[in-house]
């Protein structure tokens, strides 16, 4: 097997004296889709926190294609190639939907996407590129999110509960359309709560629970009641 | 018509304290920043333009280009070194810093220039002026001061919703954390946005050096014109900061009119007005 692009080790994450992550290791391969899920509070969004900067740690805990990231800044890791859709979408609310779009690509780094592209991908956007990026539908600003994730051209993309607060039929459609978005070469990490959502487009799946990965494996490999167990501690 | 007079006068010195509210309306748009500081820096600025004028003997408006990138130069270096240090979720930090801020160049700037009034020339354009129909004279320093002013805030207006700095400034004004995300460094961005500040600052302190006679004191008092300004307009707004500073400048030169010792406390009538009627002010754009 290839070396893993982004790796994390014993990983360590604490909000203040509130420690959320304890000793996570992960590991993430060439075009791999991993699915972590797990319940509210299992730290998912730390974990996510962590590996964007946003939550600064130890330099060792969190390696990109060799190189400890662990404490650069949020910044910096962007510039590596390293995207999130954030939970909740987060779109800035003073920005037209075009703005936001442009805003993701203004890291500079050449590949596939560019404006034209996610157009092309989310025709409506298009329509209403105009108009303030929080006055969509819910389920057109996350697809302003997940574009402005791409149009950075990341070697990775991070989803952070994309499904949550989506009409089930929004929800299908983007899973439908995750196979066109994580192109070539492009990996993915997806965060879920939904297990069968999260497990269903994913090559590996990590189950967090109170901070540590309580399971690892195949999705085929891995039974229900073992999941569940995983999940809720029981 | 020395009503009529008196109004005009006070819409074209409107232009000036625009020119003071505009940086701090800047500022407390993208970091939610309020300098305490911020007059003392425009007098800081007239002082700069004072020393430029004398000793390389250029004329005030020549000075302006040297004046304005020290200063924009000096809120980049205040901004990275020292302020970003302060920001975070309590507000109390920036006041406190910002407040020292203040007595540290009101103190400096007495040290070395002394407490003597000072004034800079601007030579024949400080008398000239222009008739208008129904005899009034309109000099035209005032005029000059106001065009400058409706440009500068059209400059800004313009870098904030049309450039890439301005995208980068409502982005992280929205929310820092994920305009990170987006490669946007949030200390270099607060650093342009207090270069901006007090490149404008530069430029209002120059213009007050020549219209009025300045000393290391009156900074303060700047800031409260500043303030009332940016406030009667609505907080966020740079065209209604502009217009803050004309019912400022208008209300002013009414109660000098009736009374010449009722010029400030018509101005700060005007502005204890509009809070009460409208608390938020006349055309706010932040909540």
């Amino acid at each position: 097997m290839a070396d893993a692009v982004l790796s994390t080790r014993s990983l360590e994450a604490c909000y203040g004296d509130f420690q959320a992550l304890f000793g996570v290791s992960i590991d993430v391969y060439p075009e791999d889709v991993i699915a972590i899920i797990g319940a509210n509070g299992a730290g998912k969004t730390t974990l996510m926190r962590s590996i964007t900067g946003l939550l600064v740690n130890k330099p060792q805990m969190v390696t990109w294609k060799g190189q400890a990231i662990g404490a650069l800044r949020a910044d910096q890791i962007a510039r590596l190639g390293i995207a999130m859709v954030p939970e909740g979408r987060q779109l800035f609310q003073s920005l037209s939907v075009e703005e936001n779009l442009i805003i993701g690509g203004q890291v500079g780094r050449k590949g596939a996407w560019s404006l034209g592209k996610v157009y092309e991908l989310f025709p409506v956007l298009k329509e209403r590129r105009n108009v303030p990026a929080t006055s969509l539908s819910g389920g057109q600003q996350q697809m302003v999110s997940i574009g402005r994730a791409l149009m950075s051209n990341p070697d990775i993309l991070l989803f952070d509960e994309i499904s949550l607060g989506l009409a089930p039929i929004i929800i299908k459609s983007i899973y439908e359309a995750l196979p066109t978005i994580i192109g070539e070469g492009m990996s993915a990490i997806i965060v879920e709560q939904d297990i069968v959502k999260a497990v269903s487009v994913s090559s590996r799946v990590y189950c967090l629970q109170e901070g540590r990965v309580s399971l690892e494996g195949r999705p085929q490999d891995l039974t229900r009641d073992a999941i569940s167990a995983a999940y809720f501690g029981v | 018509m020395d009503w009529v007079n008196a109004i005009v006068q006070g819409i074209l010195l409107g232009g000036l304290y625009a020119l003071f509210a505009a940086g701090l309306s800047l500022i407390f748009g993208v970091m939610r920043l309020v300098n305490i500081a911020h007059g003392d820096f425009i007098v800081l600025a007239a002082f700069l333009g004072l020393t430029i004028t004398s000793t390389l003997g250029l004329s005030p408006l020549v000075a302006l280009a040297l004046v304005v990138p020290v200063m924009a130069a000096i809120g980049y270096v205040l901004q990275r070194g020292i302020l970003n240090r302060t920001l975070g979720e309590d507000i109390l930090p920036p006041l406190m810093v910002t407040f020292g801020l203040s007595v540290i160049i009101q103190n400096g700037l007495l040290e070395i220039y002394s407490a003597d009034p000072q004034k800079m020339s601007a030579g024949s354009l400080e008398t000239a002026s222009l008739s208008l129909p129904g005899d009034l004279n309109v000099g035209v320093l005032p005029i000059l001061m106001f065009v400058v002013a409706v440009a500068v805030i059209a400059g800004l207006q313009w870098i904030f919703y049309r450039s890439s700095l301005g995208r980068a400034f409502r982005a992280v004004s929205d929310n820092q954390d994920i305009a990170q995300l987006m490669g946007l460094n949030k200390a270099h961005v607060f650093g342009m946005a207090m270069a901006l500040s007090l490149a404008v600052v530069g430029i209002a302190g120059v213009f007050l050096g020549i219209r009025t006679s300045f000393d290391p004191s009156i900074g303060p008092g700047r800031l409260i014109f500043g303030f009332e300004a940016v406030i009667i307009g609505g907080l966020g707004n740079l065209w209604g900061t502009l217009v803050g500073g004309i019912i400022l400048g208008v209300s002013q030169n009414i109660g000098a009119q009736i009374n010449p010792g009722w010029q400030l406390l018509a101005g700060h009538l005007a502005f204890l007005f509009v809070l009460a009627v409208r608390p938020r002010g006349l055309f706010p754009r932040i909540d």
